[in-house]
């Protein structure tokens, strides 16, 4: 078992090897890294901003109904909103989401490609099929910290909305509560993050994909175990980042 | 044309080819058969170089695979058209940009002479209306009319078919047939096909290689197979009865 998982993981370092090996020419890649924008980061929007949206809105109220005692100033909603949201809801929530959304459309549509020959119709043509499927993933996810960054804002404004408009707090006591003492370095923190669950993101599915064996059956689980250790793998590598650069 | 040398391949225990030599000569074509698990699909894997063989050589034209680097054997990659059992045509692309894929990959030509180019080859393989239609919406046969132009658009030396009949009727089947035939001695190419299509075998087999178990069984022409004494193809062969009768009628020619 554990061999197993060690060949799999030296398997999966090799891929990424030769993922940057023998480029696609710049005039296919470029096309390739527009549909991937649009197939990766535009499509995720529409879920991306309703969940972000009403998350933050249920962190501010249930941070409001937790406040019983009156020594504790409002302010706090917004205060707990805004780090909620900036350190663990957008860029960790967020990427498992995107995990099962994002990873499956790899793994299957990958995993489609192996199973009707087209990987092999690539090799068979001369084309480094890895780079050409997987690389314009990896340049596209590039700009997953933009998704990111406009969860983080949504479900700032969600937890504002709830909070004032459910009658939880004002506006102004939010505003000043999501203002206080504010660390630049947590956003930074919060961007490394999601960069890197990017790399997991766009590499992780295509490797279920791109190895899987069988028929159609077989890339549903595919899709399944990729979803599994990419989730895992963000976890982990959350905890991993957390005790880095914010535990010293 | 393509040399093999004593081929040897295992998959764990399974011993698939045992030292198979065989040619298969350019401007003919040349015809795997065999019965399931017999290692024709291995063969013609290990042909395109998609598994290594434990044993043997492969030279294409004098040059042996195994010895060439890794942009060497891009380079002879690129010279090589293949049209696979599914056809493997691009799901997302409409057919022009199947057939314009190998042309946009590995030439620097223009849009224009690109175009050209994939019109003279949906013409060829008699698919003219076909340009901005998805695979999905197209037939198993014009699939792999359209899997034969993106083959020979490049202007291969080599040409592969992994069974180019299966799934298609008998009419579409000797239209496919013929094609191939057609464009291997046009172009003059190395043709191999891997087919169990017995049809195939009659209206188009010049080189025949039979194998058996991972064996070369035997290798003919069509016009032998009718003449042979060899057990082995004569029980393969011949397991129809309407084959046994074409035979017979052959034979009292």
């Amino acid at each position: 078992m554990l061999i197993r998982y060690l060949s799999q993981i030296g398997r999966y370092f090799l891929m990424l090897k030769e993922i940057f090996n023998k480029q696609t020419k710049w005039s296919v890649m470029r096309q390739l890294i527009f549909k991937e924008i649009d197939d990766l980061i535009i499509d995720s929007l529409g879920i991306v901003c309703f969940i972000s949206f009403f998350v933050g809105g249920v962190v501010a109220i249930q941070t409001a109904l937790n406040l019983t005692n009156p020594l504790i100033p409002k302010y706090l909603i917004g205060f707990a909103t805004r780090q909620s949201v900036i350190l663990e809801f957008a860029p960790t929530f967020i990427s498992v989401i995107m995990a099962g959304k994002m990873g499956s459309f790899i793994t299957s549509s990958i995993g489609t490609m192996r199973v009707t020959e087209q990987i092999d119709a690539l090799e068979v043509m001369g084309v480094n099929s890895l780079n050409y499927l997987v690389f314009p993933k990896i340049i596209a996810l590039f700009l997953y910290p933009f998704v990111i960054g406009i969860s983080m804002f949504l479900g700032i404004f969600g937890g504002w909305l709830a909070g004032v408009y459910g009658g939880f707090t004002t506006s102004v006591e939010f505003i000043n509560g999501a203002q206080m003492e504010f660390i630049p370095f947590h956003i930074v923190y919060a961007f490394i993050k999601t960069l890197i669950f990017a790399m997991l993101l766009a590499t992780i599915p295509s490797f279920h994909g791109y190895y899987m064996k069988g028929g159609a059956l077989e890339v549903g689980k595919a899709s399944t175990v990729s979803f599994v250790w990419t989730s895992v793998c963000i976890i982990l590598f959350n905890y991993i980042l957390t005790q880095l650069l914010l535990g010293s | 044309m393509i040399e093999v040398k004593n081929l040897e391949k295992s998959f764990g225990d399974s011993r698939v080819l045992k030292g198979v030599s065989t040619v298969f000569e350019t401007g003919k074509t040349n015809l795997i058969i065999g019965q399931s698990g017999s290692g024709k699909t291995v063969l013609l894997k290990s042909l395109l170089g998609i598994h290594s063989p434990d044993v043997g050589t492969i030279s294409f034209d004098g040059r042996i695979y195994s010895e060439l680097d890794s942009d060497e054997k891009r380079e002879l990659r690129t010279e090589i058209g293949m049209v696979f059992q599914g056809s493997a045509l691009f799901d997302s692309m409409t057919v022009e940009e199947n057939v314009a894929f190998p042309l946009k990959m590995f030439t620097h030509d223009n849009r224009a002479k690109i175009k050209e180019r994939v019109d003279f080859v949906l013409e060829r393989v008699n698919l003219i209306d076909a340009h901005k239609k998805l695979p999905s919406e197209i037939s198993g046969g014009m699939q792999k009319r359209v899997a034969i132009a993106r083959a020979i658009v490049n202007n291969p030396k080599y040409l592969f078919c992994d069974e180019p009949n299966s799934g298609l009727d008998p009419n579409t089947s000797t239209i496919i047939d013929n094609l191939i035939k057609e464009i291997t001695e046009e172009y003059n190419i190395t043709t191999v096909i891997n087919t169990h299509d017995m049809n195939s075998v009659m209206e188009i087999g010049e080189n025949i290689l039979f194998l058996k178990k991972g064996v070369k069984a035997w290798q003919g022409t069509k016009e032998e197979i009718f003449r042979t004494d060899n057990e082995a193809i004569v029980k393969f062969v011949y397991s129809s009865n309407l084959f046994k009768k074409v035979r017979e009628a052959y034979l009292k020619e």
